[in-house]
């Protein structure tokens, strides 16, 4: 095999590549790309045995050919190079090497066979759909800070991504909590998406998955099973295995009669909020929220290093209510408002919160109080 | 300080017609052996062996349960004897402490070496029992010199002989270094003092994390802990051995929820909260499986260590047949600021709360038994 390709190019495939490759894995193939060169195409391949990840470019190929190389170690090297170099990969069979030459650089990387590497195997989709790029994007985007890191609840270790009933008919819905708030993000449901499974697509793949969004203008191929989601633009496919469990019945937990409703502007709210948890050094901070008449008072009282307090001016009509909260989930959930003013809708200190932007229903998020 | 064959010494003091007798202290048909006193050990019979060994190696030995009231006992009337030396006690155990004696030469007019002579012998006068004494300039090597020649020992590494004194001697002397970390050691060609003595002290820190530094020192005999009179608790767990290997979920089940409500009432009686959770088992063939999870906040609610440590107990129970279960929580906080996260998808643990409160008072008030959960019956 030998071809070449420009830098950029190049450091775009192998930059995904690398990030999907298994920094602690103990296979050692595992931690290789395999770079495919076929006509005017190379196609770089990378796999955690859970998530595949295959970005097909433009290249030179003069002769044809397969190989597999450290995702990492090729990654570091095109970074380094300078911007605009052409980048000639040779593979050298008989040695078990590939050279990387560009400009007066020249590195010998050790390769394992190609046959070696496990390609993730093929399977039906039950629905096949195309979205938009922004949509996608503010649906994983808005709903993964809440994504659950507790291993003993796996099933919450993803986003939720499913068909829903929404107010106005059907629609395309993104779930995520780790039982101290929920994000639930609703877009447009796309043509033939109707019949798609439900499925928890795990953290990585989301992590993954937002860099083939940065494109306004993209529509992505979706693809959905029981046990597999792909997502795909003209270059990139990405296909993962979806979490083998079952998502919790999440709409028992969002409040429905809340009545309580503030409404505050979002960013000072939460330089507020930032602010006053500043003197509590504590893993968990508690921020204490105390409401009257058109008025917010934050607090954090932490006996052993100090306490604050600061005033804000907001609309609120009802009675006197002092609730507190996570001073992280309470900033989290602040930071995913961009466009208008936050709406609060409390119940009372022991009950869920939820909060919304504006009157915009297709993104609400909950919050579970805490006892200050 | 370290009492010999402490449980042991009890009872013979105790039963004097266990005297010349293999006496055996730890747990019925199965469990371990806590003491083994003298005679037992000649046998070959360990501390921390299963007690099915002990009874082939020492057929005629007597096998005692534990009478931790006694020991408690035995063991403060010790402490009184070594408070009244000094006020810097770290006790270690029931049978073992670190005395820190700098300073007290002038207010008992005798060196620290004739106190701890006179402290042996009045325990061995006013309490029957017996110790060994370690002295030294340091923690570590005070316990190591009271390991030297137990029972009735008594060793002295000075400031002037511990180069000599370590040179040639194994690594696994290293108080807190077991199997898994000599065998580490090793792997780096790390057998004896000496060894250790040639590594740069930012060579062991690369290679061994924050041992490293600790190895360096130790190597040179030197050790910079205090003798601290409170150290304080960092976890509370509790753990049983089974009294047959069992895979019987139901079964460890019940285990489960009564260890974790004594871990529970233990923290709720110190006033202590844990973010961790740990569950402890051990298969059949003795190899150990260990599962921990960080919670969001601290808990000291037999509630949730329960649910937690069966969440974890989901995920390996096919591992099983288990010999021994255990719960512990630990990264310990005071209870105030506890149990404030509540869980959105478990919307029942407020009210689960209460019940747990309001039967805490009933037991506080009726006793331990007044109340209890149907679950612990299993």
């Amino acid at each position: 095999m030998k071809l070449s390709i420009e830098r950029a190019a190049l450091l775009k495939a192998v930059s995904q590549a690398q990030s999907v490759v298994e920094r602690r894995n103990t296979i050692p193939i595992l931690a290789n790309v395999l770079i495919e060169a076929e006509g005017d195409i190379a196609s770089f391949r990378a796999t955690d045995l859970d998530i595949e990840v295959v970005d097909k470019t433009v290249a030179q190929v003069e002769r044809a050919g397969a190989t597999t190389v450290s995702a990492v170690t090729l990654h570091e090297i095109v970074r380094k190079l300078p911007d605009g170099a052409l980048v000639t990969l040779t593979e050298d069979p008989a040695a078990g090497r590939i050279t990387v030459e560009a400009g007066r650089s020249n590195f010998s990387l050790a390769t394992l066979p190609r046959e070696d590497f496990p390609v993730m195997a093929t399977s039906e989709y039950s629905a096949n759909f195309s979205a938009k790029a922004p949509d996608l994007r503010r649906l994983f985007d808005k709903a993964k800070f809440a994504i659950s890191t507790e291993e003993t609840r796996y099933y919450l270790n993803g986003v939720y991504m499913h068909i829903a009933d929404g107010e106005e008919g059907k629609v395309l819905r993104c779930v995520a909590t780790d039982g101290h708030r929920l994000a639930r993000i609703d877009a447009e449901m796309p043509a033939d998406a109707l019949e798609m499974p439900g499925v928890i697509v795990p953290r990585k793949t989301v992590g993954e998955l937002r860099k083939l969004l940065d494109d306004d203008d993209m529509q992505i191929a979706v693809s959905v099973s029981e046990t597999k989601v792909r997502f795909a633009t003209p270059d990139i496919t990405l296909t993962s295995k979806v979490i083998d469990g079952t998502f919790p019945d999440y709409t028992r937990v969002i409040p429905q009669g809340n009545t309580r409703k503030m409404e505050v502007d979002a960013s000072d709210f939460a330089k507020a909020v930032d602010r006053v948890a500043t003197v509590s050094s504590e893993r968990s901070r508690a921020v204490k929220l105390a409401l009257d008449e058109d008025r917010l008072v934050l607090s954090v009282n932490a006996p052993d290093s100090g306490a604050a307090e600061e005033e804000l001016a907001v609309a609120y009509g009802d009675e006197r209510l002092e609730i507190g909260f996570n001073a992280k989930y309470l900033l989290e959930i602040a930071n995913q408002v961009d466009r208008e003013n936050a709406v609060f809708l409390f119940n009372s200190a022991g009950d869920p919160t939820l909060m919304r932007e504006g009157n915009d229903t297709s993104a609400i998020y909950v919050v579970m109080p805490m006892r200050v | 300080m370290d009492c010999d064959a402490f449980y042991a010494s009890v009872e013979k003091r105790d039963n004097p017609d266990l005297r010349d007798k293999p006496v055996i202290i730890g747990g019925g048909d199965r469990g371990v052996v806590s003491t083994a006193c003298y005679i037992a050990r000649i046998r070959g019979v360990r501390s921390a062996m299963p007690a099915f060994q002990a009874r082939k190696l020492c057929p005629d030995g007597v096998f005692l349960p534990p009478r931790m009231e006694a020991y408690a006992t035995v063991s403060r009337q010790v402490r009184t004897m070594m408070d009244e030396l000094t006020p810097k006690v770290e006790p270690l155990s029931l049978d073992e402490a670190f005395m820190d004696l700098a300073g007290t030469e002038r207010l008992h007019g005798v060196p620290p070496a004739v106190m701890l002579a006179r402290l042996v012998k009045r325990m061995k006068d006013e309490l029957g029992i017996t110790g060994s004494i370690g002295l030294s300039h340091n923690k570590y090597l005070a316990k190591v010199a009271s390991d030297l020649d137990k029972p009735r020992g008594y060793s002295i590494i000075g400031k002037g002989e511990t180069a000599d004194f370590l040179a040639g001697k194994p690594v696994r002397l290293i108080w807190g270094i077991g199997p898994a970390g000599q065998q580490s050691l090793e792997k780096a060609g790390v057998r004896t003092f000496d060894d250790l003595l040639r590594w740069e002290k930012e060579d062991l820190v690369a290679r061994f994390g924050s041992m490293g530094e600790r190895l360096y020192h130790l190597a040179r005999g030197e050790d910079y802990r205090r003798v601290s009179a409170n150290d304080p608790v960092k976890s509370i767990s509790k753990e049983t051995t089974l009294s047959k290997d069992s895979s019987n979920i139901d079964l460890l089940d019940g285990h489960l929820w009564r260890l974790s409500e004594q871990v529970a009432d233990r923290a709720k009686a110190k006033n202590y909260a844990g973010r961790v959770v740990t569950l402890k088992l051990k298969r059949a063939n003795f190899s150990a499986l260990t599962r921990r999870v960080t919670l969001p906040g601290a808990t000291q609610l037999s509630d949730r260590i329960y649910r937690t440590s069966r969440a974890l107990f989901d995920q390996v129970v096919d591992e099983g047949p288990f010999r021994l279960i255990g719960v512990g929580i630990s990264d310990l906080v005071s209870a105030e600021g506890a149990d404030q996260f509540a869980d959105l998808l478990d919307p029942d643990a407020g009210q689960r709360e209460k019940v747990e409160r309001a039967s805490d008072a009933i037991r506080a008030r009726f006793g331990k038994d007044a109340i209890r959960k149907g679950r612990s019956l299993n």
